[in-house]
């Protein structure tokens, strides 16, 4: 829960402002944006997202940073990454 | 992978390496704090200490969020989530931290409704799917998790969800500091603060370290060489005898932080006058409880809580780790009965936690290397 992770939006929520889909490893899931401070992110923007929260925008090269690190902390962030899969926040 | 290369290149980390010991006074010796259990998780894994002089010492801090939970919080969850019609929520790194009869995993498999979420946002679901259920998420974390349980909460009270409440745990990074710095037993140089608590809080509420007693701080990312970087930036300080709180990782955390998640933690939850930490005792004004104007969500409230108290086992010195003042495997049960697999203390339960990161990297390192060998030894 401690691991933030990037994530690149996908759409935005026609109804609902707070939310967006974003793309984190492969897996689509739906995060909670209203806790960004900037402007809302646009599709192909970048997010770093905790317990299903994005709380900064960051770009592609960060990500692709936050990502390496992810990959080499392992089982921990496998395990994050199926909690997510299970995640279904409406 | 593209890009991540300009963090990890050797040769752009031998010569920061160059410019730590070209910084460093002879004979000195330095012992540099970092506070975040990712950063521990880092310099493990790439076996930063092998990049720095003999003097400069690293020090695991207590920013590991699952890794300072005392035991007597987890009987009280577990309290709580025994009463009839409770479904109890955590994260997933809390599932296997031991209380005093066994972990939430334990538990689970004895008829304790205990479900792993990976947002607070799903507890709302499974609150809307069970509407005769009380749901009761366990909030744990430092500041980068504490706005994601207040806007579940003003979610809740939104949409008028009534079976849901939070049973607050979240701490604050910087009296856990201070608690360090005004611990007799502890000598530090200056830290390395911690990026995600950072994004939130932003850099300002650290000023106290280098105003009040005089140590540099410096923000510091995840890679090897944001946090060679920042070593060298606090040692750069401390040449030339000067105290500030610096950012360097400002690709993401901004010096204000993010107001918008304070805000939303300010209007849910209030500081509490004390609050235990595994470890580290009882520490004034560190952890949040919800405000008043929000009681109708807060789990001490709604359930009667026993307000349990455990001493942590005997065996297990996951305090001293927490405060730096033992190294992981200087404790005793390092290894041997605390492993991963089986963990006694916290500290070996997160991927973040020091014990775990040394047990699955340590043998890589510096001191490690040395101490088993006998001799002066290095891996470069």
């Amino acid at each position: 829960m401690c691991l933030g992770i990037p994530g690149e939006v996908v759409s935005l929520s026609a109804d609902r402002p707070d939310l967006a889909t974003v793309a984190v490893s492969g897996v689509r899931r739906v995060v909670n944006i209203g806790l960004l401070s900037e402007a809302a992110p646009r599709p192909g923007e970048w997010v770093l997202i905790h317990v299903g929260f994005a709380l900064s925008k960051i770009d592609e090269r960060e990500a692709a940073a936050a990502l390496a690190f992810l990959e080499g902390i392992g089982r921990a962030y496998d395990d994050e990454l199926d909690a997510l899969r299970g995640s279904a926040i409406g | 992978m593209r890009f991540v290369d300009e963090y990890r290149d050797a040769d752009a980390a031998r010569q920061v390496a160059a410019g730590i010991a070209a910084t460093v006074t002879p004979g000195r010796q330095y012992r540099l704090m970092e506070v975040c259990g990712g950063h521990t998780h880092t310099i493990y894994k790439h076996g930063l200490e092998d990049y720095l002089p003999e003097t400069v010492t690293l020090v695991h801090g207590p920013g590991c969020p699952v890794c300072v939970i005392p035991m007597g919080r987890v009987d009280d969850a577990m309290h709580i989530a025994r009463q009839p019609d409770v479904i109890m929520t955590s994260f997933g790194d809390l599932m296997r931290v031991p209380g005093s009869h066994g972990s939430f995993l334990d538990a689970n498999a004895e008829g304790t409704d205990i479900r792993m979420v990976y947002s607070p946002l799903d507890s709302l679901r499974i609150a809307k799917a069970n509407p005769d259920r009380q749901i009761v998420f366990m909030a744990i974390g430092f500041e980068t998790t504490t706005p994601s349980t207040a806007l579940t909460v003003r979610r809740a009270a939104a949409e008028g969800i009534e079976n849901f409440s939070v049973f607050c745990n979240h701490v604050l990074v910087n009296p856990a500091i201070r608690a360090i710095l005004d611990d007799p037993d502890q000598r530090l140089d200056g830290f390395i603060g911690p990026g995600h608590v950072s994004c939130v809080i932003g850099c300002e509420p650290y000023r106290f370290i280098a105003e009040q007693y005089g140590r540099p701080i410096v923000v510091s990312g995840f890679e090897p060489l944001d946090i060679l970087r920042s070593i060298h930036l606090v040692l750069r300080q401390l040449a030339e005898g000067r105290c500030e709180v610096e950012n360097q990782y400002t690709r993401v955390v901004p010096w204000h932080g993010n107001p918008r998640a304070l805000a939303a933690i300010d209007e849910v939850m209030t500081v509490r006058p004390t609050f235990e930490w595994r470890g580290l005792g009882t520490i004034a004004g560190s952890a949040m409880r919800m405000r008043d104007e929000y009681a109708a969500f807060d789990a001490e409230r709604r359930f009667d809580v026993p307000g349990i108290r455990v001493a942590d086992p005997k065996a297990c010195q996951c305090g001293e780790v927490l405060k730096g003042v033992l190294k992981p495997w200087e404790c005793k049960v390092f290894g041997t009965a605390c492993t991963p697999e089986t963990p006694i203390g916290t500290c070996m339960v997160s991927a973040e936690g020091a014990c775990a990161a040394y047990y699955n990297y340590g043998r890589f390192t510096r001191s490690r290397v040395r101490e088993a060998a006998g001799l002066e030894m290095s891996r470069r």
